[in-house]
């Protein structure tokens, strides 16, 4: 299959990259773009883990077809933090001890920061509804919860 | 009382900034210069002869350059103990015969994923299909297929225990009942799948950097299968996302292809297996039926116990062999009885090797043991909190497979545990349906050795053993083969040196599971790390504060036992001015030492080969069923664990918070089906996690016992518990509606079934199974 170039806006920079018109946006940040603290879990859109934010909203990279993002604006892990340091919701995570293998983190981190967005005072039941689509091996989701809770609290989505 | 200042800390990991952060490097994230693709070619038959593999087609695919099968390897059988040669009975690509469908037959590595896969579907496999047998009832029959010359039966593994005489004592019993149970195909489901990156140097060095548990293994392992020598292998473990038992199996063809295929293309490999393999074809836990006779005196005592567990062990024999003997020995914590017969059977079947996973044979059976005791209180008119508090092992105590008992808090979990759950006031509310739905609380115990206390291979090394380097500016190199999977060992480790050399956490510096740079491990398993690596890092971190002090204790014309070290300062105690700081100490001790570095090292091997020390634990699950369509909703699990002295409280309840959702996802809905040896739901979706939205509540309390052995008083928390999770939840569930399941996972469909076959019985007699004598 012949590679095409396209654009695409990552975290705020215009990236030029050769894609074929099946590659998976996945595929292209983690093979083509070094973005790969987006983690590959399922490849089926079943886990979560390649959760990116596209035009604000969380989506499955491993569904999505690089092509098919161009032209919007998508946020990976790497442009949740700064040079300064972690966004609310990571520090939350790190403070609460919401990560254990981490392998889900990133997905569910960029989820967090939508539902926040969306509304920043959530409650129980609304993080959990947000997140069922992520899954987490490690943690019972107990202190993921907690860590968006605080968040929250400390106005991360406002 | 805690008077530390960083051990019993609700500290950070020292690795949770990179994982938020997406910094953190999995194996799948490195790459090497001309790095290829590598895929395996899997059996698509459960059972078969390999007549003959033509990989002419697949190797004309443009962008593959290299395919190998087992023609291209040593042919030597591989297996995770290798103390027996008949436990290894395995090829890490298969030799002649396939025996379950997902075998490792073929691999082949390509510029790319596209040209990988199309010359696997191009290489041409003759197999002679072999008649299979996938029921290890059916499988112990003379007449079935034999899946191995040196089993015959399909017997994989037996082992018995006897103590006392249990025959005799049932006789002697006010009570006994005898009730089968058995558990389903359950499986890891680790967030990152195996994966592994191999590249040789030309002067014959290969270094793999993968997805592991036991890297230390792995470097044995490969060196065997390979035919070369160990010490030539580097095995580096990056950061992994969980393995749960799952990637503690020494060796996986993941590995070993990969190494191969880097060798015979003359570039870096990488395989990762797809969530399909990882579901068809990996390792899982053993499906077991198991008979449980217990008997009791009047007062509940439980006197003997006579036990037997088949085991479906699949095609290989993975970690099954010590897991038969783990379903005799974990079923004996925590409780005491003094007659006890345990006969336990591991069959091969044509489908995927069983192995280890989280609780390794102690869910299956703590399952059948709760669930009895639960049946044997209510016949008796007992409380199972108080029958459970009468039968708990306590310090001193040796249980009746021979664990020595250092420390136990397992009444004060009990007590705690059913006052915060309100046990007493809750329990009357049985069988009370408020409309519908009725209300249910149950209770499960646990208790779980704190590690093995032997390898599984020959070998001199020290269990566990960590070296630590002073720099020159006052920090630490700290270097262990622990192998951080997730559960935090690399954060304890920091925190228990950090602790000793009165240094700040961020002047620890750690290298983890490093077979070139770290010393032998044996790796994530058996709940061990902690206690174990946690020891060999105490032992390192006195050695180098000896060290410190001597060389603090002139500079100060002090007595090294007087001083103290804390702030990154050496000082008298009582006197904080009067100090030497960590990094001139440091630089002191260089001078002296014609400039060597301060260099030290620490080893722990448990003292008793079975273990050194148990955690205990005690878990009440609060449940309302749907009387109408046995649906039902787990409210709320209350918890009390021992863990000795919890070096970190936020890690301990993110262990124990992790085991009620997999011990959850265990007990009510997850399970592997399969048809002739096809796995029928090899995805998330088909397998069914547990989601955020259906945890339920869970509150923790620590129990602190002083443990003689655990570094700072600590014992596990990984392991032990899962236990108590699935017992607890069937337990409210038959106290909410009088139904008793005893084959997992519990779904609605089993409950609806048990309420109408109860209505239809209802006024007749109950529970022919019990026996009063």
């Amino acid at each position: 299959m012949e590679n095409r170039l396209i654009e695409l806006t990552v975290n705020g920079e215009i990236r030029e990259v050769a894609v074929k018109a099946n590659d998976t946006l996945l595929e292209v940040l983690r093979e083509k773009l070094d973005l790969i603290g987006t983690k590959e879990a399922c490849s089926m859109g079943e886990c979560g883990a390649c959760t990116v934010l596209i035009d604000h909203k969380p989506v499955l990279s491993c569904l999505t077809l690089a092509v098919d993002a161009t032209g919007k604006e998508i946020i990976t892990i790497e442009g949740v933090s700064s040079p300064k340091g972690l966004d609310a919701v990571q520090e939350s995570f790190v403070n609460k001890g919401a990560v254990q293998c981490g392998f889900c983190t990133p997905g569910i981190v960029l989820t967090a920061k939508d539902l926040l967005s969306r509304n920043p005072n959530p409650s129980d039941e609304q993080i959990r509804e947000a997140i069922s689509g992520n899954l987490c091996r490690c943690t019972g989701y107990t202190k993921i919860v907690e860590a968006i809770q605080a968040a929250a609290e400390g106005g991360a989505g406002k | 009382m805690n008077t530390h200042r960083i051990i019993g800390k609700r500290l950070p990991r020292i690795d949770s900034k990179d994982k938020v952060t997406g910094k953190a490097l999995y194996t799948d994230d490195m790459s090497l210069p001309g790095m290829l693709c590598g895929l395996i070619l899997r059996s698509p038959l459960p059972h078969a002869k390999i007549i003959r593999i033509d990989r002419s087609k697949a190797l004309n695919v443009s962008g593959v350059k290299a395919i190998v099968t087992a023609e291209d390897t040593p042919k030597i059988k591989f297996g995770i103990i290798s103390r027996s040669a008949k436990y290894m009975d395995e090829y890490p690509l298969a030799v002649d015969k396939v025996r379950f469908i997902g075998e490792e037959v073929a691999a082949v590595a390509a510029t790319d994923a596209d040209a990988a896969m199309e010359a696997l579907d191009l290489i041409e496999v003759q197999y002679e299909e072999l008649p299979a047998v996938f029921d290890p009832e059916e499988a112990q029959n003379p007449a079935a297929p034999q899946l191995h010359d040196h089993a015959p039966l399909n017997i994989s593994r037996e082992y018995h225990i006897k103590k006392g005489d249990p025959a005799v004592a049932f006789n002697q019993c006010a009570l006994v009942r005898e009730d089968t149970f058995t558990t389903q195909s359950a499986i890891h489901a680790y967030m990152e799948p195996r994966v592994a990156l191999a590249c040789w140097g030309k002067g014959g060095a290969l270094t793999v950097y993968t997805s592991t548990q036991t890297p230390y293994y792995v470097q044995q392992h490969l060196g065997r299968t390979l035919d070369i020598n160990p010490d030539n292998i580097r095995v580096i473990k990056p950061h992994v996302g969980g393995g749960f038992g799952g990637k503690s199996d020494g060796l996986s063809a993941v590995e070993f292809c990969a190494a191969l295929l880097a060798r015979h293309a003359d570039r870096p490999v990488k395989i990762v297996c797809s969530r399909d393999e990882e579901f068809a074809a990996a390792r899982r836990k053993h499906p077991v039926a198991i008979t449980m006779k217990t008997g009791v005196n009047k007062n509940g005592i439980i006197v003997a116990r006579q036990c037997k567990a088949v085991l479906d062990g699949g095609a290989y024999c993975s970690l099954g062999p010590l897991t038969t003997i783990l379903m005799g020995t974990f079923q004996t914590l925590p409780f005491g009885f003094e007659h006890y017969q345990y006969d336990g059977y591991r069959i091969y079947t044509n489908k995927p090797p069983c192995g280890a996973m989280r609780g390794h044979g102690g869910p299956q059976v703590h399952f059948a043991q709760d669930i009895q005791l639960d049946m044997i209180a209510e016949a008796l008119g007992l409380d199972p909190v108080e029958m459970a508090m009468k039968n708990g092992l306590q310090t001193g105590d040796q249980s009746a497979a021979g664990f020595k008992i250092v420390s136990s808090g397992f009444q004060e979990c009990l007590q705690t545990v059913s006052a915060k759950a309100g046990w007493k006031q809750n329990r009357k509310s049985k069988n009370k349906p408020c409309g519908p739905k009725a209300y249910g609380i149950g209770l499960g115990c646990g208790g779980f050795p704190s590690g093995a206390g032997f390898y599984f291979n020959k070998t001199t090394s020290a269990h566990s053993s960590v070296i630590i380097k002073a720099g020159e500016g006052g920090g630490l190199n700290v270097l262990t083969g622990a192998s951080d999977i997730g559960q935090g060992s690399d954060s304890v480790i920091c925190q228990i040196v950090a602790e000793v050399l009165g240094l700040p956490l961020e002047d620890i510096h750690l290298t983890s599971a490093d077979t070139q740079l770290t010393p032998p491990d044996m790796g994530t398993y058996s709940s061990r790390v902690t206690v174990a690596a946690g020891n060999a890092a105490l032992n390192a971190s006195k050695a180098a504060r000896d060290e410190i002090f001597r060389i603090a204790a002139d500079h100060l014309e002090a007595n090294p036992d007087d001083l103290v070290a804390n702030d990154r300062r050496i000082y008298v105690d009582g006197s904080p001015d009067r100090f030497i700081s960590f990094a001139d100490a440091v630089n002191q001790f260089q001078k002296k030492n014609d400039g060597s570095p301060l260099l030290v090292k620490g080893s722990y091997n448990s003292p008793d080969p079975l273990s050194p020390t148990y955690s205990f634990g005690a878990y009440i699950c609060e449940v309302e069923v749907d009387l109408r369509t046995g649906e039902f909703k787990i409210l709320r699990f209350s918890v009390a664990h021992d863990c000795g002295q919890p070096l970190n409280p936020m890690s301990v309840e993110g262990q124990i918070e992790g085991c009620i959702g997999m011990g959850m996802g265990y007990a009510i809905q997850e399970q592997l089906d399969f048809e002739d040896g096809q796995t029928l739901n090899p995805s998330f979706m088909g397998y069914s996690l547990p989601l955020a939205n259906q945890m339920p509540e869970i509150n923790i309390t620590h129990i602190v016992t002083e443990d003689p052995h655990g570094p700072f008083g600590a014992k596990e928390t990984g392991e032990g518990s899962l236990d108590p999770a699935a017992p607890a939840i069937c337990n409210a569930i038959y106290n909410a509606t009088g139904v008793r399941i005893l084959d997992l996972p519990v779904t609605a469909e089993k409950i609806l079934k048990g309420l109408k076959k109860k209505e239809s019985q209802d006024g007749k007699s109950t529970d022919r199974a019990d026996r009063k004598r």
